[in-house]
């Protein structure tokens, strides 16, 4: 079996009952796994290992709602959300989307599925041909999906224009001429071309000032409640995802470690992760930036090729104990945790503990890589 | 002296429909030591202003004079430029896969660049470059010396970057937007590293991003631009406690903060200008509310709007309109009528004599 096929689970192909179609959740990711082969070689490639991006993560997305991702450099955020708009094929797992099973659909039929979820990039200027004309960059969905003649296009296109707060009569302008903030509100009227009921925005305005921000930030915020858009937003900036978010969720190294609402993680984070994370973002106000206590971890992210045995967050975590090496811990309501706080660790943190001080159970040799 | 004294520069491009006048007349200088954070509209000339600092900006028409150790960089042979580019001002920037060569060994390419700049043989910069790669926090960098980038994670081939930037002790280390593609506790690392480097090798640091948490925690003192100009510079306190310009004081109220999850943001209204054709006056009126007449006909130069420390606004309010943004918005009622008083009184707009009461800060 290639890397690259799907093993669906039992549901493939069965129809979803009319009532989950409807109220169920919008997206179901069950067991989720994506492996990138590493070959090595000029003539024979042969694979000399896998990158571990995304090993078995597990959650929905609901609608209406906007779910945060939020983790480590190189954890697999990116990749999970090119899984779930269907960009990359899982390597096993479920993928169910307004309660079918798409997991292993051909091309063809996957089709209508595709055009009900989008995607927006961080790169306002790389992902745009410089050398077309905007309106056909934003009518370039109605093309592929075969909608429309040419000249019905025109006025769509005006007015998803319009709807981002773009001039319709720059129509024939080229991105070149556009700023970056505009040239993002260029994307996000593109992904909304084809009415999708799902938008992944990885980084969307992560090259963007903080005012230009403000204003793509409100915009989807005013487009999620006209069209009752679904999110799944990327970002590295904390507090730009706790503003967006309902429920965020937090990966460690291809895992999901904590899931909650945005506010309650904030509150009560209870991975040492989650906890260290939120204590090194950064504060837009230099005394409180001074006066911060930030949990420094040791160590370097592990290699993704490789991953450490038992909990994946074990060689960096101040709280870390033999069990810790051994057992993975699931991802699951915590003692004292409302139903919705998933925690996947063996001692989470308790609300007011201060892991400035923890100083780490296990010596540094013991830990296994 | 400065280390760095950069004067009325003035950089443009000339394209199809005109010319993009991307710097229009940026000054500042720079001691050992220090860190400049430089934060602004997306397109202000951020980048091409550091940029033409390091002879990057080939085919741009470039005006002014900046100078380091005394010697105009700008007026310097590109040979010699070369030798103090890569020997004494270094540079980071956001990408670091692009930075590295995908196909040569990270030890190797910085063991290049040593010897690119200094007579020694191969095992002694190989020496210095497992030194350099443990400096920045690399673990085992005798083993990881031998890696490909690829084999690197973000964090780690940013620090390689620094490692690389930093192989030939410069005095001046020029990084735009060097943490912005990564996570939080990894940027900290990162911020970390390069203030304990400056503390130890007292080396000058000029920081651009758009990030305001990341400048509040490490810039001695912050000039934002807009429109190819300065359009403020102070101290970090002065800058987020006691803003004057109408732009920054717009920059810092588009933040989403933690207390009010969920409330609407306030970015500032409008589109950035176009850098071919300008607004009259202050480039900022047509989206500034305190916008007078005097606004939309004179270019306001940056002048001091407090007394006892080094606070520049180019702005044609009074002085006394500094304040935490609190203060601002509340002074924000009267501004009007404040504003159209300094435009017949000339003079007082320069807020020397406008009496300037200290933030609460
Ligand atoms: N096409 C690919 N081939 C091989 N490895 C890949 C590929 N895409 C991603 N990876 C690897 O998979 C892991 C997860 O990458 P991914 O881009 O999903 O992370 P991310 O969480 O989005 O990181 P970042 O915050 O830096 O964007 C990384 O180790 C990455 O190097
Ligand atoms: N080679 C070039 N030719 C024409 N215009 C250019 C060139 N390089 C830069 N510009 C223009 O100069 C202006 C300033 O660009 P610069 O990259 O300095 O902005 P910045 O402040 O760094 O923005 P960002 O925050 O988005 O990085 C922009 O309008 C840009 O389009
Ligand atoms: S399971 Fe153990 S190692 Fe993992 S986060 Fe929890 S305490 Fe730390
Ligand atoms: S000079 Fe006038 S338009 Fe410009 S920022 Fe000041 S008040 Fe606003
Ligand atoms: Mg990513
Ligand atoms: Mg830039």
């Amino acid at each position: 079996m290639s890397t690259d096929s799907t093993s669906g689970g039992a549901e493939v192909g069965q129809p979803p009952t009319a009532e989950s179609a409807a109220t169920g959740p919008l997206v179901e990711v069950r067991e989720a796994v994506k492996y990138f082969p590493i070959r090595q070689g000029i003539v024979f490639k042969r694979e000399a290992g896998r990158v571990h991006a995304v090993e078995g993560v597990s959650l929905t997305v609901r609608r209406g709602e906007t779910l945060g991702l939020v983790g480590e450099t190189g954890c697999g955020k990116s990749t999970l959300a090119r899984c779930i708009t269907k960009l990359h094929p899982l390597t096993s797992g479920t993928l169910l989307f307004e309660g079918q099973d798409i997991t292993g659909l051909s091309r063809s039929q996957v089709r209508p599925f595709r055009r009900r979820m989008q995607m927006i990039f961080q790169d306002p200027y790389g992902s745009l041909n410089p050398r077309r004309r905007v309106g056909s960059i934003i009518g370039d969905p109605f093309a592929i999906h075969g909608e429309g003649a040419r000249d019905e296009r025109k006025p769509k296109v005006q007015e998803l224009m319009e709807l981002v707060g773009l001039n319709p009569e720059h129509y024939n302008r080229f991105p070149a001429e556009f700023s970056g903030g505009q040239r993002q509100r260029i994307g996000v009227a593109r992904a909304l071309a084809l009415k999708p009921s799902l938008i992944v925005a990885d980084e969307p305005v992560s090259a963007l000032d903080v005012s230009i921000q403000a204003q793509i930030l409100n915009l989807l915020e005013d487009l999620q409640r006209e069209f009752g858009l679904t999110y799944v937003f990327i970002s590295h900036d904390l507090s730009v995802v706790r503003h967006v978010s309902d429920r965020i969720a937090v990966m460690y190294l291809g895992q999901v470690v904590e899931l909650a609402g945005s506010e309650e993680l904030h509150g009560r984070p209870r991975h040492p992760y989650t906890n260290a994370l939120l204590s090194a973002a950064s504060v837009a106000d230099p005394d409180q930036a001074a006066a911060r206590q930030r949990i420094v971890l040791t160590g370097d992210v592990p290699s993704p090729i490789a991953p450490p045995t038992g909990c994946r967050f074990h060689p960096r975590c101040p709280k870390a104990q033999e069990i810790c090496v051994e057992q993975t811990p699931p991802l699951v309501a915590r003692a004292g945790d409302p139903d919705s706080h998933l925690t996947a660790c063996h001692f989470p943190v308790a609300p007011g503990e201060d892991l400035t001080r923890v100083t780490a159970t296990i010596p540094e040799e013991e830990r296994a890589e | 002296m400065s280390l760095l004294e950069v004067s009325d520069l003035h950089v443009s491009f000339r394209t199809t429909d005109g010319d993009v006048q991307a710097v229009r007349g940026v000054s500042f200088e720079l001691d050992a030591g220090r860190t400049l954070g430089i934060v602004g509209e997306s397109g202000s000339g951020k980048s091409v202003c550091t940029q033409t600092l390091l002879g990057l900006t080939t085919g741009a028409r470039v005006r002014g004079t900046a100078r380091f150790e005394g010697e105009d960089l700008l007026s310097v042979s590109e040979d010699e430029f070369r030798a103090v580019r890569g020997a004494k001002i270094a540079a980071i920037f956001q990408d670091p896969l692009s930075s590295l060569h995908p196909l040569y060994k990270v030890g190797w390419q910085i063991v290049e660049m040593i010897r690119a700049h200094e007579p020694v043989n191969r095992a002694v910069a190989r020496r210095r470059a497992v030194d350099l790669l443990g400096l920045v926090g690399i673990p085992h960098p005798a083993q990881r010396i031998d890696d490909y980038p690829h084999q690197f994670s973000g964090g780690m081939r940013q620090r390689a970057l620094i490692a690389m930037a930093l192989a030939l002790d410069p005095k001046l280390v020029i990084a735009d937007e060097p943490t912005t593609a990564l996570d939080a506790t990894v940027q900290a690392q990162i911020l970390d590293l390069l203030l304990r480097l400056q503390q130890e090798n007292g080396m000058a640091l000029i920081m651009i991003t758009h990030d305001l948490g990341v400048i509040a925690g490490l810039a001695d003192e912050v000039m934002v631009m807009y429109a190819g100009r300065a359009a403020e510079r102070a101290d970090r306190r002065g800058l987020y406690y006691r803003a004057h310009h109408p732009y920054t004081n717009g920059l810092l109220e588009s933040i989403p903060s933690s207390g009010a999850a969920g409330a609407r943001l306030r970015p500032i209204p409008g589109q950035p200008p176009s850098l071919i054709r300008l607004p009259s006056g202050c480039a900022f009126h047509p989206r500034c509310e305190f916008a007078m007449d005097r606004c939309t006909r004179e270019q306001p130069e940056l002048v001091p709007v407090e007394d006892g420390v080094r606070h520049a606004s180019a702005c044609w309010l009074p002085g006394r309109l500094l304040g935490t943004t609190e203060e601002m918005k509340r002074a924000r009622q009267d501004a009007g009528a404040a504003g159209r008083t300094v435009e017949r009184v000339p003079g007082q707009s320069t807020g020397q004599d406008a009496a300037v009461e200290e933030g609460a800060a």
